[in-house]
Order: structure tokens, then C-alpha cells, then sequence
């Protein structure tokens, strides 16, 4: 399949992008990594009429520290994200997220903004993005904005931000002290989007969450920031109280049902998910991880 | 558009409409027919070649993103010698039947080779994870791969 | 083995010096497949080249109302907009029947549809354009106006009273039936201590070739010849009917095969828009190529295994299975496929049910029906993957019920080594396989009583692992009986031209075919090794029918058996030329003389007499030097046809060692292992990594492979992310192992290989599973085994 014709312009810089964006509305589409959109157009799924290439904005690259933040620009590529020293030392979710993306040739390309932007809420880095408190650094016409992560996502590739609006940069607090995160993701393949999946940031002490953000993605249509975790917070983890937070899980969820799984195995997967995490990140073997049935 | 690049070595200037993916650039305009095309939804690997001295699905780039980039194909990897022992350890190995993916493959395992010295078999088939073959089974492959990442250490295969 | 030493004189031609036969060689031309220079259809490009898009109807079944093609024809590039009716002026449309399959029926086909749409996907009108990007343009803007009708897409329901007929002059949707009844079934069921039957569900596949289908045609109107440049399997078949169609003699259309990526089937069939093609070029006067984009490939190559089968099976409590009986349904396109039929699954599916077991009860019912979905027919395995499935699902169902070990209950009823020439109960014809053989093999190789130790072990650490085992047999070598005596005109034999050039090189031309099985590599091996020259020295053309015998190419695992014996009996006529000429020259006799090493040597002690380009050189450039009377002849011909056996089956044993997470259930496949029987292997490598490839394809429908349609015949999952096919990450490394018991039709003894992984991998692993699971007491007889169906059964959702 060929792509629909169409005109393309490489943006010298945030403002001339936005301009572009601006004077053609959604008949234009940011260009970044192209690993989502190319797919789209190859098979006309999608037909802008033009393409506003965003990939040599210098100032939309960097990854950066100072402080407790990081700071990630929009055009990071998962591969970046993949080697970057930093990321290991302060968001290692990401680090070991980033392995799941798709396949090598993809990571070279795709960028974060890409990512988060696409909004698939079969994706990793949303979630993760969730999971981490992040920030979302959007500007527009009107300026910049400052949305944070657990906003930002609204629905099957739907965001917060406006037509007109560029996503330019990430920002993260840096893990602390007593920091814990655990990812697991079920594919069918390697490289496949999830069935069902789990990003979590966590602060342990002893054995008890004193902080615990667990965010599942592909059960729903858009990342969930599961308030169940929240029963975990500060209390003894037994089984019992294991699952009484499965069964709130399991309450909360609202999955879609396609292909790959009904909105059942969705559940039950999560609620597998959400077990086999607390036992990681407490160590513990006597959890198990066979939940109550759905 | 007009656009500037290194295919192989070699300058090339062209000028291409925006909507060209670079797999067909390299096919039909540089008759380069090495690289081929599968699926052209980024799922298959065919088309991988090298930008920038990195993998990628050239089905999913357009011509004009590789202006000022450097591409190599199958066919300049193969000229300079850079696959060689990949390739004899692939004849010797009858990791290849119809060749279709094979170019893709190539370009991936010495993506591999590039930077780990010594990955098992567990991590050859996890980076080559994206790459299609339905007439070898893969184990082939995984051996051929396993077999060149040995030669290339100073070992016996 | 009896039969070996009994053919120790005819084994001498493959155990001539410096033989190549059972040795690993890399196959020849092998570089220019890796270094990208190769030649495939689709990387083809002809001058005035016209590119086709097919605009393809979205309903399943729907009226043509009518095509506005005025704007499209504006477009920017375009050549023509054509239509069905507008292209039957060119072509003639076709019935795919054979009249050895009994009652097979089916309407006319169309290269493009007219009137009526009968699967999504059928193609309704061509665009010809300058590019594939301008034709894709036009057709958008191509009006098409349909009025949908009911649309036939559950194949239980396809013969009911309320279901409308696809083709009302066909009276129902009825396209094949076939019934058997052998021994005395009934009487075995009543007399049998446990008696299990089981539905067994298999998901509709497809072969999704990595090049997709291409074509380009070019009729040359001076010359009134049409070159088809193709990637066909049996190019002399797509030869005879394109000429056919299109009002032609044979001789004025030429196919070629250059490389291809990828087949297994999916390219030996005759496809509508391929027709359409051709006619296409024929009315536009120019070439025209046609590449598949891969959406299209997933709804017209064809698909193949949509199977329900409700299987039964009796046995005794000492293991005596007693009796085998199936009602097989299968549901196929609106269409049988031309020209091979698409009855041919279900009829072997009935042909090959309880074929390895002594057991001579069989009764079998098949029934095809239409269905207004894609078009179903051979690929890689045909019908073998459902008949083994079923027979070791039920063989294992046996052996839970009566307590038995699963390999133990084989034992017992695997057809003994001994016991050949037999016949089995659907009168298949055995000559010789090893079946105990290949079991005893396969103990040793995987360690079974090890892993049943581990699997225990594991059990109680709440590691749910499971070992599958699966016997199989196979169709290879096959003769007029699958489809000449049907009317087909499809050649089941092959030939191969040999000759020594004037500088020593040795020419071959063959009629099979070669997609990548490495049939070049065969014929070279052989040739080299009877003539007695090096294979650098031999070159080997293949894939023209212009430049080849005429044969029946490569299929049904034939290449090997039949065109690799057409290459030895050339080889041995043009050894005996050349020999009687070097007698001449040499003022020797035959009996002092051989070939080896490229030389004419003394017999006796190997000292080279005269080098073959020597010799060649004085029969073409001097003969005024030799002898008087003498008529060098340094080209020979032979070709082969199965006469005694109608099919050359194979056999083998497959086992799967797998692990299930019974928390998510997912399948994590550990290791496989094949022993396969094809009798005198010429290339030990290209065998087992047919093998290989084959299982894969069998690992594939076990766990992931399916064509989703949902109730209005539209398919839901026709890409590569949603179409999950085997990558690397998921699957095992295989351990192949051989017995050989050659065939004594031929004096190669080779049997064929390319389809025995296909036929037992997914009995393997489903046995595996089944295996595993047997502590939760939960059964499945359905593929693909997908975690969602795993945790059904086992009650977790």
C-alpha cells in the first residue's frame, strides 16, 4: 500500500512548527519518529495533506539532570532513552520498559514525544510516564503548558493536548531514596503490543510500601492509575489484604475486549500482574500468584 | 523535493515526492532491489537497512527524512566485505532458503555483532525478534549468528 | 533393513567415487541471494510497464450495481480502468473440478468479478497505471455501487434449509462430500472397553509468503507471445492455462520462474487476478506487473485448515485401538480453486485419518462446503495437519482413558516395520516406513524417560510442563493420482536434459522448480555425482518453460523423488555417452573405463586417461580425429514418472516439550524434536532444515495462527500485527534425527521431506499441553491454543 499524497515541511524550530500547525489544523500531522504514523499512511488509514517534520528541532533533544528532575526532551529516541546513563541512574522503569518497545529498528526511530503524543493504551511509555509522576511540557500558540502525566491521558489515542499544540519535552523527579519499580508486560510476541501490562514506582521500607503508584495499560483506554494500589500503602501485606486490593483491581477495570483477550482475561491478567508486583518489589514467595477467581 | 545523500558510498541527488518511502527510493530509483519490501506496516523486517550507521524500516522513513544521511543497503555491506564470514557462516549453515528476509536478517545479526561481542542464543533471537522468516524455522539462523560471533572472538565455530 | 541390501546393486550409482549424494554441500548461488542480487518478480521491471490495483469489494456478498470509472480514468497515470465484463472479452472463466473427486461442484469464476461479489476481497475492477501509488489514487475515486445480499459464513450452518445458495445452480452450498466405511466399525465400537470422541476445532490459516504473490505479464502483440514472469511452482501448468483462457496455443506463452520468496503452496494455484493480469496485458498491449500489497495478500492468497472434525475412538483396555471414525466439515471461498480443487484437503484429511495405526475399522464422513469468505486450498501439508491432530489427539484421549502411557499405546498399535507392503483401511498404499524405528529413535534422542522425571519433579513446585508426541505419515512423490485422472492438466512427471559443453561444463535443465528447498542444489548433487564431475562445474537452469522438459515443478514434496531420479537416469545415459566416446578415442572398452573428478579415468586404479574438456573439445571442435562412424552424442534426457506406487508416503514422529504458565496461559515452547523417514537423503542440510521450516509452520497454527472473520464474512485481521505468525523470540530449537528406508520405485530411493514438519508439529504440541494440563483435568481439542482459550479451560476466567 502507498501513502496518499501529500506536502511536507521540515520545521526550523518550535515556533515555525506551531505556525505550521497552526495554519493548516488537522489537516497537518507532527512528523517525528514516523514508527505510527507511516504504518497509518502506508495503509490509508489516515491522509493528511501535510506532513510537518519536527525531527531537526534541536532544542527538542537532551536528556538532562539538575536537581531531582530530569528533564527529557520530546524528540529522545527509545533507543536514547535505552543507553541513556542517566535514565538508568534516575528512572530505571524506564530502562527496563524501553526493552519492550517493538524491536531495535523501531527504537532507533521512535521518539518519547512520538509515544506519548500516539497515546496507544497498549503502550509502555505512557504508563510509565504515569507511574513516574511526570510532567508533560507542551507549547502552543498561547505558550507553554504544564500537564502532568496522569492527565495528560484521555482516551484511545486522545490527549490532552490541543490540535495546535506541540509536545516538547518530559520532565521527572528523580527516584529517591528507598526507590523500587517493577515492570511486566503479557505479549504475545516479543516485541507486540501487551495484552496486559503493569508499570510501577514504588518506595519500600522494610516491608511495607511507603509509596506505591501502579499503573496497568492495555486493560482500558488509557493508562490506569490503579487506586487499589493505594490499600497497599503503609499497611502489613498479608494475603488477605492481597486480595481484598485484587478484588478492588478487578472493580476498577474496565477493559476492552478485542482479538487478543475478553474484558475477563483482561481482569484476571491484571490481578496476576498486580501480584506477581508486590512480590518482586517486597521479595516475598509466599504471595503467590494465583488470585481469587474473577 | 530535491534531496542529498550517501547510498553506499556513493553521493546521490534526486528528486523525489514527499509521500516516496525510502524502500522504494532505493528500489526503483537507485534500482538498489536488494532491500525488500513485505508488509510496508513495519511489522516484517525486510526492508531494514542502515542509517546512520543504525537499523531501521525503511518502509517506514520517507525519501526525504534520509536527506543528508548516510544509507547502506545490502549490497554496500556486501561490497565492502563488512558481512562476509556472516554470510559464509549463513551458506554454510543453509540458514537461508528463499533469501527474501535474508538481506533484513544480515543487517540485523551485524547490528547485533556491532555491539555485543558474545550474545547467547536467548539474546540473538531477542534482537532479531522483529525480523520475519517462514521458510527456515529460525534455528538456522540462530546458529549461523552464534557460529559467527564465535569466529569473530578467535574461537573455533 | 531388508530392502537396503537388496538394492546394494542398485545403490552402486550413488555410491560412485567423490559422490555428493547424502552429503552436506552448501547449495550453489547462495551469494546472490545474500548479497541482495537477486532477481524476484516483484524487483522486476520492464520498459512501458504498466502497474494493476485491484479495487477489491468490501462486502462478502453483494450485487454489482454498477462502476463509474469516468474520474478515474482522469487521474494523474492512469493506463485504463477495467472491468470484469469488459475483461471477459479476453479471458474465458473457469471451473475449479476435477472429475475424480465424485459430485464436486462449483459455478464459473471470473478473472474479475461480474455482477455479483462473492467474498470480501474480490477483486471488481483493475486501475492500470504508471505506478502502484497512482493506481491506488484512481481507485479511490473508482464508484462502485453494490447492494449487499445475505452473506454465508458459518460453515455449521452453510447446508441448512434458511441459508441462502451462493449459486443457486448448484441446488445448495454443498461443494464435495466423501464417505468411507472400512471394516466393521460399529461392531468395534461395541466390542471396545472405552469409547472417546472429541470435537477438534482448527483456526483458518494462510501462508503468508514474505514476498507476497507477484506477476508480470507481457504479452508482445508483434510476436503474439505472452511471457508470464512469475513465482509458480508448476510453471508448465500456469503455461497451459493461461493459453487456455486466453484463446492461445501453449506454445505461444512462455512462464518464468526466477527467484521467489517464499511459496509453500500459496503459489502453486491459479489465481483470478493473476488471470487478470495476464489478460490485462494481452487487452493494454504492454507489460504489466501485479505485486500483492500484503493486506490483499491476506484476502486472496488462499487460506487453508478451516476444519471442525468430531472424531471417535475405540480401544481396549490392553491399548488395542479398535476403531477410528470422523465427520469432518470444512468451510472453503464461493469458489473450489482452479485447477487443483479445493476438495482435496477434505479428501485427504479422509485418506490420512488413523493412517500409521494397524487398526483396519475406519469410518469417515467429509463434507465441503461454500462460504462466502476468502478461497481455501493446498498448503504446505494439505489436509495432513487436521488428519494427524485429530488421530494422535484421540490416540492420546485413548490413553488417558485407560491409563496408559502415551508413547506405550503407540507401541502397541504403530503398523509393525515388518509388515510392508500393506494397505490401510482408505486404501493408501505403503510400501515401506518405520514407524517403531522412528519411535525408538526418538525416546533416545529427547531423553523421554528424563523429561517425564523432570515434569514430575516440577509438578510439585507448581511448574506445569507437558511432552507431546505425534506419528504422522506422509504424501510425497506424487503420481497422476492426485490430479491427472481427474482431468487436470497437470503434469506428474518431470524431466531433466544433461549435457557436457565444449569446455566440460555440465548443463542441466530441469522441470522442477525451486523456491528456496534448494531443488537447484538436488539436481546438481545428483548430477554431479552419477557423471562423476565436480558440482562447480555443473549449472543448473530451472523455472522456463521455453528451456526446460516439460514437468509438473515442485509440490506435494515430489522435487526430490521425481525430478532428482529424472536427473540420475540423464546422468547415467550422458556418463555412458561419454564413455563410449572416450572408448573411441581411447581405443579402450567400457568396462576399463569411468568418470571422475571431470576426467575419464581408468576404472582400475582411478589414473586420469583424458580430462573431459579434452574430450569435449575434440567431439565439437575435431571430430574429423576420431574414429570413423561414430555420432558423438554429449546431451541426454529422461524423464520419471511414479508408476508402481501412486504416492511415496513417508513417516515420522514429532514431540513437543513445552511449559504453561497456568496463571496467564501463555505457552512457552521448550524444545521439539523430529524422526523423519524419506528414504535416501541426497543432502542431509536442506532436508532438515526443510524440516525445520516446516515445523515452524506447524508451531505457528498451534498457537497463533488464524484468519478471524466475524459474522459478516469480513476479515478482522487481515495485517501482519494482528495475523500473529512465528517469530523468533517464541520459538525452540529442533533436533532432527532420520531412519531411512528407500523406495525401491526409484533408483534414487528418495522419498520427499518439505512438508513432514507441517504435518505433526501441531499434534505435538497440542498433545503437549494437554499433557500438561492433565492434573486440572482440562482438555482442549481446539487451535490456536492461545492463552485465552488455555485459561477457559482451566476454569481461571
Amino acid at each position: 500500500m502507498k501513502a496518499s499524497a501529500f506536502s511536507y515541511a521540515r520545521a526550523t524550530g518550535v515556533s515555525n512548527a506551531l505556525e505550521l500547525l497552526a495554519a493548516h489544523g488537522d489537516k497537518a500531522k507532527v512528523l517525528s519518529g514516523g514508527q505510527s504514523l507511516m504504518p497509518a499512511m502506508n495503509l490509508r488509514l489516515i491522509a493528511p495533506q501535510l506532513l510537518v517534520d519536527i525531527s531537526e528541532i534541536a532544542e527538542l533533544r537532551g536528556i538532562a539532570s539538575s536537581g531531582d528532575i530530569l528533564s527529557i526532551g520530546a524528540l529522545t529516541r527509545h533507543v536514547d532513552l535505552q543507553r541513556s546513563p542517566e535514565i538508568a541512574a534516575h528512572a530505571p522503569l524506564l530502562t527496563e520498559a524501553i526493552a519492550h518497545v517493538a524491536h531495535p529498528a523501531i527504537r532507533n526511530r521512535g521518539t518519547l514525544g512520538g509515544s506519548l503524543a500516539h497515546a496507544d493504551p497498549a503502550s509502555e511509555l505512557p504508563a510509565c510516564m504515569v507511574a513516574l509522576n511526570a510532567t508533560i511540557i507542551a507549547r502552543g500558540p498561547k505558550g507553554g503548558r504544564r500537564i502532568a502525566a496522569a492527565d495528560f491521558f484521555k482516551g484511545i489515542y486522545e490527549t490532552a493536548l490541543s490540535p495546535q499544540e506541540l509536545l516538547v519535552a518530559v520532565e521527572l523527579p528523580v527516584a529517591g531514596k528507598n526507590s523500587a519499580h517493577f515492570f511486566c508486560e503479557f505479549a504475545r510476541r516479543h516485541g507486540d503490543y501487551a495484552i496486559a501490562g503493569l508499570a510501577a514506582q514504588a518506595i519500600v521500607q522494610g516491608d511495607v510500601f511507603t509509596d506505591l503508584r501502579m499503573v496497568f495499560f492495555a486493560v482500558g483506554d488509557r493508562p490506569v492509575l490503579a487506586g487499589a494500589a493505594n490499600r497497599l500503602v503503609n499497611v502489613a501485606i498479608t494475603p488477605p489484604a492481597l486480595s481484598e486490593s485484587l478484588t478492588a483491581l478487578a472493580g476498577e477495570l474496565d477493559p476492552q475486549e478485542d482479538q487478543q483477550a475478553s474484558a475477563a482475561m483482561r481482569r484476571h491478567l491484571a490481578k496476576v500482574l498486580m501480584t506477581r508486583c508486590v512480590s518482586a518489589l517486597l521479595g516475598r514467595t509466599d504471595l503467590g500468584t494465583r488470585g481469587p477467581a474473577a | 523535493m530535491p534531496i542529498s545523500l550517501d547510498v553506499n558510498g556513493e553521493r546521490v541527488n534526486a528528486q523525489v515526492l514527499p509521500r516516496l518511502n525510502l524502500a522504494d527510493f532505493l528500489r526503483e530509483h537507485l534500482q538498489l532491489t536488494g532491500t525488500h519490501v513485505g508488509c510496508e506496516h513495519g511489522v516484517c523486517g525486510a526492508c531494514t537497512v542502515r542509517l546512520n550507521g543504525e537499523i531501521v524500516r525503511s518502509c517506514l522513513m520517507l525519501a526525504v527524512q534520509a536527506h543528508g544521511a548516510s544509507v547502506q543497503t545490502i549490497e554496500g555491506l556486501s561490497d565492502s566485505g563488512e558481512v562476509a564470514d556472516l554470510q559464509a557462516a549463513f551458506r554454510d549453515r543453509n540458514a537461508l532458503q528463499c533469501g527474501y528476509c535474508t538481506p533484513g536478517m544480515l543487517m540485523a545479526a551485524q547490528d547485533l555483532l556491532l555491539q555485543e561481542a558474545e550474545p547467547d542464543r536467548e539474546r540473538i533471537r531477542e534482537h532479531l525478534s522483529g525480523n520475519y522468516c517462514r521458510c527456515t524455522g529460525y534455528h538456522a539462523i540462530v546458529d549461523a549468528i552464534e557460529t559467527t560471533a564465535r569466529m569473530r572472538r578467535g574461537l573455533g565455530p | 533393513m531388508t530392502a537396503a541390501s537388496a538394492k546394494s546393486d542398485i545403490l552402486s550409482e550413488l555410491d560412485r567415487p567423490n559422490s555428493y549424494i547424502g552429503k552436506l554441500v552448501p547449495r550453489p548461488n547462495l551469494e546472490r541471494l545474500m548479497q541482495g542480487r537477486g532477481l524476484y518478480v516483484s524487483d522486476m521491471e520492464l520498459p512501458r510497464m504498466g502497474h494493476v490495483v485491484f479495487l477489491r469489494s468490501p462486502h462478502a456478498h453483494a450485487k454489482i450495481m454498477g462502476i463509474s470509472a469516468a474520474e478515474a480514468r482522469r487521474a494523474p497515470g492512469v493506463i485504463a480502468v477495467v472491468t470484469g465484463e469488459e475483461l471477459a472479452a479476453v479471458i474465458t472463466p473457469w471451473v475449479g473440478v476435477l472429475s475424480h473427486l465424485k459430485g464436486l461442484k462449483s459455478a464459473a469464476q471470473h478473472a474479475i468479478a461480474i455482477d455479483r461479489a462473492c467474498w470480501q476481497g474480490e477483486a471488481v475492477a483493475a486501475i492500470v497505471a504508471t505506478s502502484r501509488a497512482l493506481a491506488e489514487d484512481a481507485a479511490e475515486v473508482v464508484r462502485v455501487e453494490y447492494e449487499e445480499l445475505e452473506a454465508v459464513t458459518d460453515m455449521r450452518t452453510a447446508l441448512d434449509p434458511q441459508t441462502p445458495v451462493i449459486h443457486p445452480s448448484l441446488g445448495d452450498n454443498l461443494a464435495f462430500e466423501r464417505n468411507l466405511d472400512a471394516g466393521t466399525v460399529d461392531a468395534a465400537f461395541a466390542g471396545s472397553d472405552e469409547v472417546v470422541e472429541a470435537n477438534f476445532i482448527f483456526g483458518r490459516h494462510t501462508g503468508v509468503t514474505l514476498e507476497p504473490r507477484a506477476v508480470v505479464a507481457d504479452w508482445n502483440a508483434a510476436e503474439e507471445r505472452l511471457t508470464i514472469y512469475q513465482g509458480t511452482q508448476a510453471p508448465h501448468m500456469v503455461q497451459n492455462i493461461a493459453a487456455l483462457h486466453l484463446g492461445l496455443e501453449d506454445s505461444q506463452v512462455r512462464v518464468v520462474c526466477k527467484d521467489v520468496g517464499g511459496s509453500f503452496g500459496i503459489k502453486v494455484h491459479i489465481y483470478a487476478d493473476e488471470m487478470a493480469t495476464y489478460a490485462l496485458s494481452r487487452l493494454l498491449r504492454r507489460p504489466i506487473k501485479f505485486v500483492a500489497d500484503r493486506v490483499e495478500s491476506f484476502n486472496t492468497d488462499i487460506h487453508a485448515r478451516d476444519h471442525r472434525c468430531r472424531g471417535r475412538i475405540g480401544v481396549r483396555r490392553d491399548g488395542t485401538i479398535t476403531a477410528f471414525e470422523i465427520d469432518d466439515l470444512t468451510g472453503i471461498g464461493p469458489y473450489s480453486m482452479y485447477p487443483r480443487t479445493s476438495a482435496i484437503e477434505a479428501n485427504q484429511v479422509v485418506n490420512l485419518v488413523g493412517g500409521p495405526y494397524a487398526t483396519k475399522n475406519y469410518r469417515a464422513r467429509a463434507r465441503v462446503v461454500f462460504q462466502n469468505k476468502n478461497v481455501m486450498c493446498q498448503y504446505r501439508a494439505v489436509g495432513h495437519p487436521i488428519a494427524c491432530s485429530v488421530t494422535e489427539g484421540l490416540v492420546d484421549l485413548a490413553a488417558v482413558k485407560i491409563g496408559m502411557d502415551p508413547v506405550e499405546i503407540r507401541r502397541r498399535n504403530l503398523i509393525a516395520d515388518d509388515a510392508y507392503p500393506c494397505v490401510s483401511p482408505s486404501g493408501l498404499r505403503f510400501e515401506l516406513l518405520s514407524h517403531h524405528a522412528a519411535m525408538n529413535k526418538l525416546m533416545a534422542m529427547m531423553d523421554y524417560d528424563a523429561l517425564r522425571a523432570e515434569q514430575a519433579a516440577l509438578r510439585k513446585n507448581n511448574i506445569h510442563r507437558g511432552i507431546g508426541i505425534a506419528s504422522f505419515i506422509e504424501v510425497t512423490n506424487p503420481s497422476a493420482a492426485f490430479y491427472g485422472v481427474g482431468g487436470a492438466r497437470i503434469s506428474s512427471q518431470d524431466g531433466v536434459a544433461v549435457r557436457l559443453d565444449a569446455t566440460g561444463s555440465v548443463i542441466c535443465q530441469t522441470s522442477i522448480t525451486e523456491q528456496g528447498q534448494g531443488s537447484e542444489s538436488l539436481t546438481a548433487q545428483i548430477v554431479g555425482s552419477v557423471l562423476g564431475v565436480s558440482m562447480a562445474r555443473v549449472r543448473v537452469i530451472l523455472g522456463d518453460t521455453d528451456n526446460t522438459p516439460y514437468g509438473g515443478g515442485t509440490w506435494a514434496s515430489r522435487g526430490a523423488g521425481i525430478g532428482g531420479e529424472a536427473a540420475l537416469q540423464a546422468a547415467k545415459i550422458l556418463r555412458r555417452n561419454i564413455l563410449n566416446v572416450a572408448v573411441a578415442i581411447l581405443q579402450s572398452s567400457p568396462a576399463e573405463l569411468d568418470i571422475a573428478n571431470d576426467a575419464v579415468v581408468s576404472a582400475s586404479d582411478g589414473s586420469t586417461r583424458i580430462e573431459l574438456r579434452e574430450l569435449a573439445r575434440i567431439v565439437y571442435f575435431r571430430p574429423d580425429t576420431l574414429p570413423p562412424g561414430i555420432q558423438p552424442e554429449l546431451m541426454a534426457t529422461r524423464h520419471f514418472v511414479p508408476r508402481e506406487y501412486p504416492f511415496a508416503f513417508t513417516n515420522g514422529v514429532q514431540a513437543s516439550w513445552l511449559e504453561v504458565d497456568t496463571d496467564t496461559g501463555f505457552v512457552k515452547l521448550l524444545r521439539h524434536w523430529v524422526v523423519e523417514d524419506c528414504g535416501t537423503i541426497i543432502n542431509p542440510q536442506l532436508v532438515d532444515e526443510q524440516i525445520r521450516g516446516g515445523v515452524v509452520q506447524g508451531l505457528g497454527a498451534a498457537l497463533f495462527e488464524k484468519c478471524i472473520y466475524d459474522e459478516r464474512g469480513q476479515l478482522t485481521n487481515a495485517n501482519m500485527a494482528d495475523y500473529l505468525v512465528p517469530m523468533f523470540g517464541e520459538m525452540p530449537d529442533i533436533d532432527v534425527g532420520h531412519v531411512v528406508s528407500p523406495t525401491a520405485e526409484t533408483e534414487l530411493g528418495a522419498k520427499g521431506v518439505g512438508e513432514a514438519g507441517t504435518a505433526g508439529a501441531a499434534a505435538a504440541v497440542a498433545n503437549a499441553v494437554n499433557d500438561a494440563l492433565r492434573p486440572f483435568g482440562a482438555i482442549i481439542t481446539e487451535i490456536p491454543l492461545t492463552p485465552q482459550v488455555i485459561l477457559t479451560a482451566l476454569g481461571r476466567i
